[in-house]
């Protein structure tokens, strides 16, 4: 007689096989240490009732009504290296090679205000990203790639305004008016503060930095993606995928909170609001957090801040695969690694999508890994057919239970988080580095106790490997930025720079919007360096709260 | 190991993990961390964005035995020789250094030259670091 429902066949069939044969493990379990059943049934679905469609509240489904069939993903690849000049050939290679947008990464002295002469950038200048000290370095970085027709990510929060303001001078130089530049700036600082560490200023000027970009944009740069609300660090750093969902969420609502505080219209700007997120291995949790994540999200724009517009509500993302799953051993295995991630990505409905390279655990990728890392995303948006049809996995009673039950975890956060006193005061005291860290050592035990296996690295593992060839940044990059600063500093109007300087850091010390003083003093040929230290000097630094 | 659990605290071998330079990454370092204190050991570790000077005054002040640096920026070969300068300075010459992070196979020889006695790299089980550590400070 077959079972006529879950509860009797568990109790029947599944269990007389599993005392002949036991399973090949005592438990399966998700990244959050959930237990999972052997299989799932229309009874595990609570929220069946209320999926919805494509393109409509509460946008589980996907926040476009033709998704992919519309139009494919961005295809959005990280990079940026050395100079400016080494910068601009890899993205017009890029562009060449097919991919659709541009994103900046941009080394650490850029990243947390030090010019490349300043002795904190010693050693790492050009090093993970490209050096832009002025806007003579960012005008080459664009040099013949038209701002009208790509648009640009880029991966800047501490000094966030400071690239805005640069991208837009640029822009005005080469034409295009500011309502035709489209891009994003990461310019989310809490997570800054909770693990990826470029933070600069204490949290409240940050955020008052944060909301004056939100303000500036809406009323000038309409087709600029004002923030880029990250999870994708925190996972990285460790955390499960529930976690990454309230952790990233948590931050959306402070931001909302803050410019909702600063007088702005929650429909004028939550609309550019956009989120970041990993991809791991997991395959269907991570199609589910995907899915999950956008539907508490639609929730908490519509009750919460009481949203009118639809598009306010929508959670539009890029996807990153997972950095912190790629080996060092036997490298070629991260191909399929990503190619997994990738795929769970497109079937979680990712807006953009980044595929890291083979021999990123190793160094900066080579060109022919980028090139085989963005091959892996045509590969599946023009042959595997995933794109085809919206929310293929929608209905599956694995990805529905799932998906609630991941809603359920991140909204215990979420109160959790509240509770503390928000996202901002629950990092300061340390909630959500202490939980990421627990998860992290957690999830490295189970690893060294063979409980989760690697392959190549605690499994299967080969001796004598032959090292792959790797790029390496050129040594002499470090003098030849300094060189083109002192070259700058010679032939600029140092008074009318001074003097934009002197604007800025009075400004930081009132209310006036920091974004068109930024972009004055960029465009007399101030530097990254000397605006950010203005900023320092009116605000002061951010000292790290040590969690370990 | 085993006995290492059972020796009082005064005993313990006393460690500093230190992130120089400018990369935020410190997944590997607090994991390294937390494995050690586990293991035994005292550990301080400094945070992030920390200078030659600082970490050097750090092993100075807090009297270590060993010290493990975590970087991957990719800026190890420019960093690491005024650390090990400054902790030289300081007249701290017989302290066991060890690093790890994004490393290439082809540093090592130069690493090896500046006095660190072990690379750690991805894919590390900290068991191996652990005993490294147990293994090399005769002080304890």
């Amino acid at each position: 007689m077959p079972s006529q429902s879950k509860q009797e066949w568990l109790e029947g069939t599944y269990r007389k096989a599993v005392e002949r044969n036991p399973e090949r493990a005592e438990s399966f379990r998700t990244t959050g240490e959930t237990v999972l059943d052997p299989v799932y049934a229309p009874e595990d679905i609570p929220s069946n009732g209320d999926l919805g469609f494509p393109g409509e509240y509460p946008f589980t489904r996907g926040v476009q009504p033709t998704m992919y069939r519309g139009r494919l993903w961005t295809m959005r690849q990280y990079a940026g290296f050395g100079t400016a000049e080494e910068s601009n050939e890899r993205y017009r290679y890029l562009l060449d090679q097919g991919q659709t947008g541009l994103s900046v990464a941009f080394d650490l002295p850029t990243q947390i205000g030090y010019d490349s002469d300043d002795p904190m950038a010693m050693g790492e200048v050009g090093k993970v990203g490209v050096a832009i000290d002025s806007i003579d370095d960012m005008r080459t970085l664009f040099r013949e790639i038209p701002l009208d027709r790509v648009t640009t990510s880029m991966t800047i929060n501490g000094t966030a305004a400071v690239l805005l303001g640069l991208y837009i001078a640029v822009g005005k130089e080469q034409g295009v008016p500011l309502d035709k530049l489209g891009g994003t700036v990461q310019n989310d600082i809490l997570k800054e503060y909770i693990t990826r560490g470029t933070w600069i200023y204490p949290p409240t000027p940050s955020m008052r930095l944060i909301t004056d970009v939100f303000r500036f944009c809406s009323e000038n740069v309409p087709r600029w993606n004002t923030i880029s609300i990250s999870g994708y660090h925190m996972r990285e750093a460790g955390c499960t995928a529930a976690q990454e969902i309230a952790f990233t969420l948590a931050n959306g609502i402070a931001y909302v909170d803050a410019a909702v505080a600063a007088g702005l219209d929650v429909d004028a700007f939550a609309g550019r609001l956009s989120f970041f997120f990993a991809c791991h291995n997991n395959l269907l949790e991570e199609v589910s957090k995907f899915r999950a994540a956008r539907r508490i999200w639609a929730t908490i724009m519509k009750e919460r801040f009481e949203a009118q517009n639809p598009r306010s509500m929508m959670l539009r993302f890029h996807t990153q695969t997972g950095g912190a799953t790629l080996t060092a051993q036997q490298p070629e295995n991260n191909i399929v690694r990503t190619t997994l991630q990738a795929l769970a990505a497109v079937l979680g409905g990712t807006q953009s999508l980044h595929t890291n390279s083979m021999d990123e655990a190793l160094s900066l990728p080579t060109e022919k890994a980028v090139q085989i890392a963005l091959r892996t995303q045509q590969v599946i948006a023009y042959e595997s057919g995933a794109g085809d049809v919206i929310d293929p996995l929608g209905g599956s009673w694995y990805i529905e239970s799932m998906t609630d039950r991941l809603e359920g975890e991140a909204r215990d956060y979420l109160k959790t988080i509240e509770d503390l006193g928000g996202a901002p005061a629950a990092l300061e005291q340390g909630f959500q580095q202490r939980e990421i860290q627990e998860a992290s050592y957690r999830y490295q035990r189970e690893v060294e106790d063979k409980d989760r296996v690697i392959v190549g690295v605690n499994d299967f593992a080969i001796t004598g490997e032959e090292p792959p060839e790797l790029l390496r940044v050129d040594p002499s990059i470090g003098r030849r930025q300094v060189e083109r600063l002192q070259a700058l500093r010679a032939g600029r109007d140092n008074a009318a720079a001074d003097a934009a300087i002197a604007a800025l850091e009075e400004g930081a010390r009132g209310t006036d919007n920091l974004v068109p003083l930024i972009v004055a003093a960029v465009e007399a040929r101030a530097t990254l360096g000397e605006i950010s230290h203005a900023l320092r000097r009116a605000w002061g630094e951010y000292r790290e709260i040590v969690v370990v | 190991m085993s006995a290492t659990q059972e020796s009082s605290s005064d005993q313990k071998i006393r460690v500093l993990i230190a992130k120089p330079g400018l990369d935020g990454h410190d997944r590997g370092a607090k994991i390294v961390a937390r494995a050690l204190r586990d293991g035994g050991c005292e550990v301080i570790y400094t945070g992030i964005r920390q200078t030659p000077q600082m970490i050097a005054e750090a092993a100075l002040q807090e009297d270590v035995d060993v010290v493990g640096l975590s970087i991957l920026s990719g800026a190890h070969l420019e960093l690491f020789p005024r650390i090990v300068e400054e902790l030289r300075s300081r007249g701290l010459d017989d302290v066991l250094l060890f690093c790890g992070g994004i490393i290439p196979e082809e540093d090592t020889d130069a690493l090896e030259e500046m006095g660190f006695s072990a690379i750690f790299r991805p894919g590390t089980n900290t068991r191996d670091i652990v005993s490294f550590v147990y293994e090399n400070v005769t002080a304890a």
